[in-house]
């Protein structure tokens, strides 16, 4: 069994119609599709920010749709949000701990702290720094850096190249592969860029104005000629 | 001194010591201090938590306030119950009316505009004040607060200063020291910042939002009580409209020192104290009122942020 399922799930915001009737289930998936295709509305759905109107979510067998997103945390999935977001009023060292929140247990906050210390050592330099004084490419390191805080089974990833230069770009990407090598993780990543989405999953699917409009393994995503004319450019 | 503690004559007191020391300034500096301190400033403090937490404006935290005076003022009258009783229960009591008001009044307005929250906001202020005016409650009257204790007045050579300003002082600053150390260095703390900041991304760390603002309004509601039997024990008289004037210069006093920061709220009230008794004492103590207002524009002019308010951009 893998550890998300997702079924049939649909949201609607007034007419529009952002997610629909869409079923898949993860192991090291990744997400590709234009602006509006409903991306960012299927991760929230998961995490709970938002209810879905049909649908089911199963996380281990647990069902989870519908619950609040506090709750959700507590199952093991966790989410690096779109556009950067950290608390900048907040120092480094605080995001971090915001991070394990909903972890009751010090001595695997502190492992994890120095988990995250050793994959992202920039972060451990600006510990004490406020994170809203951080350059970009660090505060998405800081976000990542958080979402693995808490411990996850399941990390959702919106767009973490989103407005990074491609040196950063390939260095979180190549931490974010170690991470899933050593803690097999598993990934649902949100991605515009789709050499990096095929390149960094098992699984790649293609979503259109809410609908899966193509599926397949990775590496046979990287050569289907539909998506190499839409999403990979000449 | 037994003295009549009432406002006017502190504040002719304080000014004639002003004209007699003229330009002895350490001894002018003490005066304003402790007359300062007597504003309740743990109100400032409550205000500058809730909002910082909520971006509300919560007016009613006057009112609450007031409520704690008044629930002070039973205790001692009809239980003559020793004064560190009456501080606890006055606190737990205007702690639940905190928690009842946003259960009733905000939550259901959760996700609802700002302008919705001000106006009920108002509403909630104005019901409490009309509703507890009851002949059968607290009444429109002014009701006298029994001190429990007579007022002694050490005299140092520099200054003089009365047990009820010791205990403020000290109440003041151990409630600055409590609510530091609550908002910087506790895990609910951190939470509550957070939530200030970014109500999603909280939860997605795992914060119950619901419960971190019912807090808030716990401890905002517990220290405006506190706030309130100091009061009462400093003015000994009472009123169900008490809380309106200093309800608006505590958020002045919030405001002028950067909203949400804990110390910027005490630096705040300590400079609208300051600015009054000078305005009582050069000008006039008809502008006092109309000062703290002056103020207000001064500072949402030139810097909105308040003295200690770093303005930080949403990225
Ligand atoms: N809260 C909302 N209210 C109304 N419409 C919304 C809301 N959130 C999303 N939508 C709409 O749902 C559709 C899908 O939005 P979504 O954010 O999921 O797109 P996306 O695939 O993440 O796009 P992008 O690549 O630009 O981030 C869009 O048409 C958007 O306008
Ligand atoms: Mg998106």
């Amino acid at each position: 069994m893998k550890a998300l399922e997702v079924s049939g799930l649909k949201k609607s915001f007034g007419g529009v119609v952002a997610v629909d009737n869409i079923s898949f289930s993860v192991e090291h998936l990744s997400i590709i599709g234009p602006n509006g295709a409903g991306k960012t509305t299927l991760l929230k759905t998961i995490t709970g920010i938002i209810k879905p109107l049909k649908g089911t979510i199963e996380f281990e067998g647990v069902s989870i749709e519908g619950l609040k997103p506090e709750r959700i945390v507590k199952h093991g999935i966790t989410m690096v949000p779109e556009g950067r977001r950290v608390f900048p009023h907040l120092s480094v060292k605080e995001n971090l701990e915001l991070g394990a929140y909903a972890i009751n247990n010090s001595r695997l906050e502190a492992e994890l702290f120095d988990l995250v210390l050793s994959t992202f050592p920039r972060l451990g330099e600006r510990i004490k720094q406020l994170a809203g004084t951080l350059s970009g490419g660090e505060q998405q390191m800081l976000a990542i850096g958080r979402a693995l805080m808490g411990n996850p089974k399941l990390l959702l990833l919106d767009e973490p190249s989103m407005g990074l230069s491609p040196i950063v770009t390939k260095e979180i990407f190549s931490l974010i592969d170690s991470i899933n090598r050593e803690k097999g993780i598993s990934m649902i990543l949100v991605e515009q860029n789709a050499h990096i989405a095929t390149e960094h999953s098992h699984i790649t699917f293609v979503l259109e104005n809410g609908r899966i409009v193509l599926t397949g393994t990775s590496a046979e995503m990287k050569n289907n000629p539909r998506v190499i004319e839409a999403y990979l450019g000449v | 001194m037994a003295a009549n503690f009432a406002l006017k004559e502190l504040k002719t007191k304080t000014a004639a010591v002003l004209y007699d020391v003229g330009n002895d300034y350490s001894k002018g500096l003490a005066e304003f201090f402790k007359s300062t301190l007597e504003k309740g400033k743990g109100n400032a403090l409550g205000y500058t938590m809730v909002y910082g937490v909520l971006r509300l404006i919560n007016f009613a935290y006057g009112d609450i306030f007031m409520i704690g005076a008044f629930i002070g003022r039973y205790l001692i009258s009809y239980f003559s119950l020793p004064m560190h009783a009456v501080f606890l229960i006055a606190m737990i009591s205007t702690a639940l009316v905190g928690y009842g008001i946003e259960k009733i009044a905000y939550k259901p307005l959760r996700g609802a505009p700002k302008i919705s929250l001000l106006i009920t906001a108002v509403g909630v202020s104005l019901f409490l004040e009309c509703f507890l005016s009851l002949n059968a409650l607290f009444t429109p009257n002014y009701i006298a607060f029994k001190r429990p204790f007579e007022i002694i007045s050490y005299d140092f050579s520099l200054f003089t200063i009365t047990n009820i300003q010791l205990i403020i002082f000290v109440i003041t600053f151990s409630s600055l020291f409590l609510l530091y150390i609550l908002i910087y260095k506790t895990k609910h703390g951190k939470a509550m910042r957070a939530v200030s900041y970014d109500r999603e991304l909280s939860s997605l760390m795992g914060i119950n939002i619901d419960w971190i603002i019912s807090f808030t309004f716990i401890v905002g509601g517990a220290f405006a009580g506190l706030g309130g039997v100091l009061y009462g024990i400093a003015y000994p008289q009472i009123n169900v409209f008490m809380g309106i004037m200093p309800g608006i210069k505590s958020f002045i006093a919030a405001v002028l020192g950067g909203i949400g920061i804990i110390h910027g709220a005490v630096i705040g009230g300590l400079l609208i104290g300051i600015s009054e008794v000078f305005v009582s004492a050069f000008l006039s103590s008809t502008f006092r009122d109309g000062l703290i207002f002056i103020i207000l524009f001064i500072v949402l002019l030139l810097k909105p942020g308040g003295i200690f308010g770093k303005w930080i951009e949403k990225v």
